[in-house]
């Protein structure tokens, strides 16, 4: 179900591409079309490098449907490099491990299933801690 | 503009209604509210109800529960997820205001135990950002464990900072024969209750279940004899960004601000004159912000009214909760504003027993939905 739906925010989901405002520079992520720093029309594309630091965190136990099978998970509230704050899922980490401040990178990972053993699969931004490249 | 008051209310019990239908508890509460005002007759119903459609299977909820009440004038529902009482609450008024009608019955209503405890969690996350919150998994326990980390972070405060506000609900409680949880808690269980989604335990956060409460709204010129009339003096509704991630401020609620701002210039009144305060404790993160919003507490200093007793009962601070609050009354969302409001016109009547806030003459309610998205203050007088 929902095929559409997703179709429809694979942009967002795959490359994280929001938008930056023509009149201030604002970067906004989701895409809102309204700019909230200036109030002016913004629908210029703008793709974010997906660099971020853990603004908050909580793990789920009590899932909403749909997610019943990956608890426990850890949800974030990610600060981008760029400035907005997303809501995301962590993942190969686990919530001890996880501190306000750390940095995060975007990966793609599935999100869930939607609806039964043949429904789509649906895939989208996570983050991760960030890889740190061995000199 | 012309002035209103409410001249009678009705509830039944927040509790597990296994034997009653989401229309047979809101029939309750309104022939309750009927019983209460020495009259009958209104003419319109406005029904506040979040989740009818969800898990009821049933939507035009104004139909059916006029028809259950057997009335054939206007009635509709009004939805703004757990905001869906207050709501209802501000149309009835309204229209009653405006002199459009002359009298409104409004119910709020909500029945939760028919639906699995997952589809209830999925169910209230809907209050949520659908594409940009719930596709990540985050439940609205989730949500608002998000909000209180990061408070805890930049506010230096400790989970058990918390614990005076669940206290207090649950002392509160203890004299509501309607309350959900009727019983007082120690530090000790709010210590060591469950965690649900930290820093949020079992404790700091409501239950739901089934509810209805309802209030007849008539113009204050028709009952000026009444002593028992009281008067609604102020009322403010805002909206802020759906999602937490959106707004600028994600530890400020901005639409309590807003509407709190409304309803107190509405009224002529300030914090300090208002006697007590029923806000919407969902989570215990949820009165510090509320609190703060509305002006009794500096921005990230909520805690401390708590942990000084301000929100007690006889403190002579800003008494909180005193029926209960969502903690511990219950939170059938969308019946919950219009709890708050029966509540508060308890309060003013005198008629709260162990309970009372004493001489109270100004008090005030502010009903939440989602996260922060919609909210909605009423302040409420009596002469
Ligand atoms: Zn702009």
């Amino acid at each position: 179900m929902e095929i559409p739906r997703h179709w429809r925010l694979k942009k967002q989901r795959y490359g994280l591409i929001g938008e930056v405002c023509p009149h201030c520079d604002s970067k906004i992520f989701p895409p809102r079309d309204i700019c909230p720093d200036c109030g002016k029309e913004a629908k210029d594309e703008f793709a974010f490098s997906g660099a971020g630091e853990v603004y908050s965190y909580t793990t789920i136990y009590n899932a909403p449907s749909g997610f019943e099978h990956t608890i426990p998970y850890t949800v974030a509230l990610v600060q981008l490099e760029e400035g907005p704050l997303i809501t995301a899922q962590l993942t190969d980490v686990d919530e001890e491990h996880v501190s306000i401040g750390m940095p995060v990178e975007m990966v793609t990972r599935k999100l869930r299933e939607d609806g039964d053993e043949r429904g789509m699969l649906v895939y989208g931004y996570k983050f991760r801690p960030k890889l740190v490249v061995a000199a | 503009m012309r002035k209103i008051a409410i001249i009678g209310i009705g509830q039944t019990k927040v509790h597990e209604h296994w034997n009653l239908s989401i229309r047979e508890l809101a029939g309750k509460a309104i022939f309750a509210a009927q019983k209460d005002a020495g009259r009958k007759n209104f003419d319109a119903l406005f029904v506040g109800n979040m989740l009818s459609g969800l898990i009821d299977q049933q939507n035009n909820l104004g139909a059916v529960i006029a028809d259950w009440v057997g009335f054939k004038g206007e009635a509709v529902k009004i939805e703004t997820a757990c905001s869906s009482g207050a709501s209802a609450f501000r149309a009835g008024m309204m229209a009653v205001a405006s002199g459009e009608i002359d009298s409104a019955m409004v119910v709020g209503v909500e029945k939760m135990t028919d639906a699995a405890p997952n589809d209830i969690t999925s169910a209230l996350a809907t209050a949520a950002d659908s594409d940009w919150e719930l596709e990540q998994g985050v439940s609205f326990v989730g949500l608002n464990a998000l909000i209180m980390r990061r408070y805890m972070h930049e506010y230096g405060w400790q989970h058990e900072d918390f614990a005076p506000f669940s206290l207090n609900s649950h002392a509160n409680a203890a004299h509501n024969p309607h309350a959900r949880l009727p019983f007082a808690i120690s530090e000790k269980q709010y210590k060591n209750s469950a965690m649900i989604a930290a820093p949020i335990n079992l404790m700091d956060a409501s239950p739901t279940g089934d509810g209805a409460a309802s209030a007849l709204i008539v113009p204050l010129e028709s009952v000026h004899n009444n002593k028992r009339a009281v008067e609604i003096v102020g009322s403010g509704a805002a909206t802020d960004t759906l999602s937490v991630h959106s707004r600028k401020m994600p530890l400020f609620l901005q639409a309590a601000y807003l509407s709190a701002k409304y309803a107190y210039a509405q009224a002529g009144n300030a914090p300090e004159d208002i006697d007590f305060f029923e806000l919407h404790d969902a989570f215990s993160i949820m009165a510090a912000l509320s609190l703060e919003a509305c002006g009794f507490a500096e921005k990230g200093q909520g805690p401390r009214l708590g942990l000084s007793g301000a929100i007690k009962l006889k403190h002579g601070g800003i008494p909180i909760c005193t029926r209960g609050g969502l903690k511990a009354r219950g939170h059938p969302v969308g019946a919950t504003g219009m709890y708050q409001i029966i509540e508060s016109v308890q309060q003013l009547r005198g008629e709260c027993g162990e309970a009372q806030v004493q001489g109270a003459k100004i008090g005030m309610a502010q009903n939440i939905g989602g996260s922060g998205a919609s909210i909605i203050t009423h302040i409420l007088k009596i002469s």
